[in-house]
């Protein structure tokens, strides 16, 4: 598997975040999984991409973190998941995404995006596009897990 | 600095993206801002007011804002009005592509108001 292909996920994540929304947060351990394995937040998205290799990017926050994250992306506060925030998970995980292929492209890995799917609740299942192995990297956000960002790559592209 | 009075059209699929560009074009003095959701709901809109800029995402359903862009520069009436294209990635290709298609400046996302505040300046400067 292509696992260096995180890195540049990873640090889209930090940017965009940084840049849209004035926060830090820090990625923690990558971790490789077997299958698509992400532990579940209360609002994800995913997105499918395809390209020399073909996979999915998805992104699980939980309620307070994307509740302060879309906070600081609006200037009032946002209290509760609600159609903005369900826009903007849709939003961040797009800009994620096109961050990061800008760095794929550079090393050679032009990929293309579709349009990202918002699913939410709790216990709520992530549907990748591709079944293969995955890498599943954890993100805090003022000390406490704030969203999982894993990457699936289908078994023909590794 | 361009005129505050510009009547901007923001268009994009995502709410939010449209919710920060207008709020930035507030903190920049533009009050004037209309928005759309797709290329398709924009050309309609330019079609029917005046507008002086346009700010455009380029990755939409019904139209893209490149689509918007060819549009717009072979409509007689909306040619001349200056078009910022919003993209999420910055493929040489497609930055060539809309320069082809008469685009005036591009910016790429995550970008700051400063970012945007220079794209805007330099369009208008020219």
């Amino acid at each position: 598997m292509h696992t260096d292909f995180i890195h540049p996920f990873v640090q889209a994540a930090v940017n965009v975040l940084r840049t849209m929304a004035s926060v830090a947060v820090q990625a923690g351990t990558p971790s490789a999984k077997p299958h698509a394995a992400m532990g579940q937040g209360d609002i994800s998205a995913v997105v499918g991409l395809t390209g020399p290799v073909n996979g999915s990017l998805a992104i699980s926050f939980s309620e307070k973190a994307i509740c302060q994250i879309v906070s600081h992306m609006f200037g009032e506060p946002v209290t509760a998941i609600n159609d903005e925030v369900r826009d903007a998970v849709g939003e961040l995980c797009n800009m994620i995404s096109g961050d990061a292929r800008r760095l794929l492209a550079e090393q050679g890995y032009p990929l293309q995006a579709a349009i990202p799917t918002v699913i939410e609740g709790r216990g709520h299942r992530i549907r990748h596009v591709v079944a293969g192995p995955s890498v599943v990297v954890p993100f805090t956000l003022d000390g406490e897990t704030a969203f999982c960002l894993e990457v699936c790559w289908d078994s023909e592209s590794t | 600095m361009p005129s505050p009075n510009l009547k901007i059209l923001t268009v994009d699929d995502f709410s939010t993206m449209r919710r920060i560009i207008r709020s930035i074009l507030r903190q920049l003095g533009y009050t004037n801002v209309v928005e759309a959701e797709d290329g398709a709901s924009a050309l309609a809109l330019l079609r029917q007011d005046k507008f002086d800029f346009v700010i455009s995402d380029w990755n939409m359903p019904n139209m893209s804002g490149l689509e918007l862009l060819k549009a717009m520069r072979a409509d007689d009436r909306l040619k001349d009005i200056p078009v910022l294209l919003v993209t999420a990635e910055a493929l040489k290709e497609n930055v060539v592509e809309a320069i082809k298609a008469g685009v005036n400046g591009y910016i790429v996302k995550p970008f700051t108001a400063e970012t945007l505040k220079e794209k805007i300046d330099a369009i208008f400067a020219s």
